[in-house]
């Protein structure tokens, strides 16, 4: 009875505490909703009207076709030039993405059966090349098929031909799997970069040992200082799912009490890092360095957010499998994107569960320590 | 000017020092730029290098076994499961366990002996629709392999009458990591030298230490100046590892010359630490200037071209990258990096760089004296 007494009014002080600091509520509110939009509209894998220099060497109609199949791709934006040297120079300029090089006897060759087509790309962004190298390959695909039917082939020789079906993407857009992520970027960051910051300046200040002081006992004093943090961070996850719902289109496959369950073990997670790494840094640049350190900026590059895991070196992808932010991703895009497979998004929820039980655990641990 | 110089020499001695005698932020600022350089740079990928598959074979024929051993050649597919019935795809792919599974159809052998196109069923667990299309698009490659032995077989040309022939420059293998390591040299010391330089000014006014600073004979000027000199060179010593990580590590060969890189480097790193020194001078707590430090470094990361680029983005958000001093300072190190341009070229992302120093850095000057809280 004096325990839940106590509590409660350590959280009504922290609450007013959380409420009285503007800065506090900029970053646990408008942060997470500022970076909603801006990653739903602005982090996009998807290549759109990319321009690419077209050289025509070759003035017959098979070749004009053949370069105009290539505005017909709403990916690509063709630029007719006329030289290979001014091309180059566009394309050294950064203003093309790739070069189309149609050469002087394409309609002899193609007659023939035999026309090669010129593609130079512009590597600096990789990803981008090799989305504009097949587009490119697409266009000019239908030129020959185009081709081979006029010639009539002489007898018809078996062919296999894949048919893809995207299972949980049917937009195929990156935002699809990129929003669901923000979801795990926000969560980190208000648990574990606002939480170690605060708490790291009142043990700065000493204001932390003040309250240690009074009959409240630790584990009460740091589960107070949780339940404000916890608050921002669901609102920010709502904010988080009305968006992906309603402005980005992204379905929820799942259920969505089960992702609510999963994303609660998943702040409280975070929090126990953030209180973990305030008790053992107690010093606000070095708690926020090594927050950003080891908590957000691994969720944004090793938790299979923008970089699939399965491609990375088997070391690397090992540390990945050590973060709790890479379980709760695979355990978030699921349930968006796929539905409840219980296989898949139990066995995650349970390490969750574990993760967040250790972390307390040690931040606690640290706490009594240090206070003796 | 001696005095000035003597004035201004003791004033970035001292915030030197402020920063390397605490042993927490000198590991703080070396240990992270070596390892998120190394871990990143592997990280960092889109190049598909392990693709688990299952296959559901109808058809158990010569064709479909040479066709899956066409896949199970490549290097890339691993086949770990085979499959009896369509109602056993739908847990393998929900659970992640494969990316893809191919689902040859019975009449495969009879269909290619027929002459028909048979199709192929291809189910993609498009979780992550980027790595699906990659591996569609290779899987593809093998099939069109598969169907040019057909034709030869047949006595026939090839099915196309016309190829392709695909060249990279800058990046002969298109390999993601050339990409990202040079952006690295620019992204990650911004990141450390901005909540630094975030931190300087409102360190010393939470601790009264600024008002004793203001009433020595420095001028507001000198002041930043003093303030400004330090960030900059951590920054720059923070880009120096990256970039030797990326030159010794990585063995990504740099085009360009180190003078331009350095030009490009250190008017990247003023417009940083202008930005913070404003921050700071505008701040009251140091919590506040790391907040706000905080909130802007986030949008600056992300529109910046460091992980998706620059022109994917519609186009009002472009339009907001052209105040980001990262996005100007990640594709003058790119291109200086790999493609090798000197100052003619790369002048429209210096200019802008240069012009936020020379608006930042004297406003954190004026706020120095005239806050207005």
């Amino acid at each position: 009875m004096n325990t839940l007494r106590r509590v409660l009014a350590l959280v009504r002080k922290e609450m007013r505490q959380l409420v009285r600091d503007r800065s506090n509520l900029a970053l646990g509110i408008l942060l997470p909703g500022l970076l909603t939009l801006l990653f739903g509209y602005g982090l996009s894998m998807d290549v759109q009207q990319a321009p690419v220099a077209v050289v025509l060497q070759d003035m017959s109609p098979s070749a004009r076709d053949a370069s105009s199949g290539l505005a017909l791709s709403r990916y690509l934006a063709p630029r007719w030039v006329e030289s290979m040297r001014a091309a180059e120079a566009l394309m050294r300029d950064g203003e093309v993405m790739a070069i189309v090089n149609i050469p002087g006897d394409f309609s002899a060759r193609l007659a023939a059966g035999d026309a090669v087509v010129q593609l130079l790309l512009h590597g600096t962004d990789p990803a981008t090349a090799r989305a504009v190298q097949s587009y490119v390959a697409g266009a000019f695909a239908q030129v020959a098929a185009r081709h081979a039917d006029a010639a009539a082939q002489p007898a018809a020789i078996g062919a296999v031909q894949l048919v893809p079906r995207l299972w949980f993407n049917s937009a195929n857009t990156s935002t699809w799997y990129l929003v669901p992520g923000l979801v795990v970027i926000i969560i980190t960051l208000v648990g574990a970069f606002l939480t170690s910051l605060v708490v790291a300046r009142e043990w700065e200040r000493g204001t932390l040992e003040a309250l240690f002081v009074t009959p409240a006992r630790p584990a009460e004093i740091l589960f107070a200082k949780l339940v404000p943090y916890f608050c921002i961070g669901m609102l920010g996850f709502l904010m988080c799912l009305t968006a992906a719902r309603g402005l980005f289109g992204v379905p929820l496959q799942g259920s969505l009490a089960l992702l609510v369950a999963v994303s609660v073990l998943y702040l409280l997670v975070a929090l126990g890092i953030g209180l973990l790494i305030s008790s053992i840094t107690r010093n606000q640049f070095v708690a926020s360095q090594v927050a950003l350190l080891t908590s957000f900026l691994p969720a944004m590059m090793l938790s299979g957010f923008l970089f699939d895991l399965r491609n990375v070196p088997a070391l690397v992808r090992f540390i990945g499998q050590l973060l709790p932010a890479t379980h709760y991703m695979s355990a978030v895009k699921t349930l968006f994107l796929a539905g409840n497979v219980p296989a898949l998004v139990l066995p995650e929820a349970a390490l969750l569960m574990l993760y967040a039980l250790f972390f307390f655990v040690a931040a606690l641990a640290v706490t009594r320590k240090r206070l003796h | 000017m001696i005095a000035l110089l003597r004035r201004i020499a003791a004033l970035v001695r001292k915030e030197l020092l402020a920063i390397v005698t605490d042993g927490a932020t000198r590991i703080v600022l070396v240990m992270p730029a070596i390892m998120q350089t190394l871990i990143f740079g592997y990280a960092a990928t889109f190049d598909l290098n392990r693709v688990p598959y299952a296959v559901l074979d109808a058809s158990r024929s010569h064709a479909s076994a040479e066709l899956l051993a066409r896949i199970d050649s490549a290097g890339l597919f691993q086949r770990v499961a085979n499959l009896d019935a369509v109602p056993q795809i739908a847990p393998w792919v929900e659970q992640g366990k494969v990316l893809l599974v191919l689902h040859i159809p019975q009449r495969l052998e009879a269909g290619l002996a027929a002459g028909e196109t048979v199709p192929l069923q291809l189910i993609l667990d498009a979780r992550n629709s980027t790595t699906a299309g990659t591996a569609a698009a290779y899987l593809g490659t093998i099939v069109e392999a598969f169907n040019a032995e057909q034709r030869k077989r047949a006595g026939l040309g090839p099915a196309s009458p016309l190829r392709i022939e695909t060249r990279a420059w800058f990046n002969p293998q298109l390999q993601t990591r050339w990409n990202f390591v040079p952006a690295l040299i620019a992204a990650l010391s911004m990141l450390q030298t901005l909540m630094l330089t975030a931190l300087s000014v409102a360190r010393e006014r939470e601790q009264g230490t600024f008002d004793q600073l203001l009433v020595t004979p420095l001028s507001p000027a000198e002041i930043m100046v003093g303030k400004a000199l330090p960030p900059v060179l951590v920054g720059l010593l923070q880009a120096t590892l990256v970039l030797l990580v990326g030159l010794w590590w990585f063995q990504i060969p740099m085009v360009g010359t180190l003078s331009t890189m350095y030009v490009g480097l250190v008017s990247f790193m003023l417009a940083g630490v202008g930005l913070g020194l404003a921050i700071s001078a505008l701040s009251a707590t140091m919590q506040q200037a790391m907040f706000s430090a905080f909130v802007l470094l986030m949008p600056m990361m992300l529109l910046s071209g460091l992980a998706t680029p620059v022109a994917n983005m519609p186009p009002w958000l472009q339009l907001a990258t052209y105040v980001n001093p990262l996005r100007f300072g990640i594709d003058y190190v790119r291109r200086v990096y790999l493609e090798g341009l000197g100052l003619a070229t790369l002048w429209p992302d210096l200019v802008p760089m240069l012009l936020m120093a020379a608006v930042t850095l004297p406003l954190a000057a004026w706020l120095f004296r005239n806050r207005l809280v």
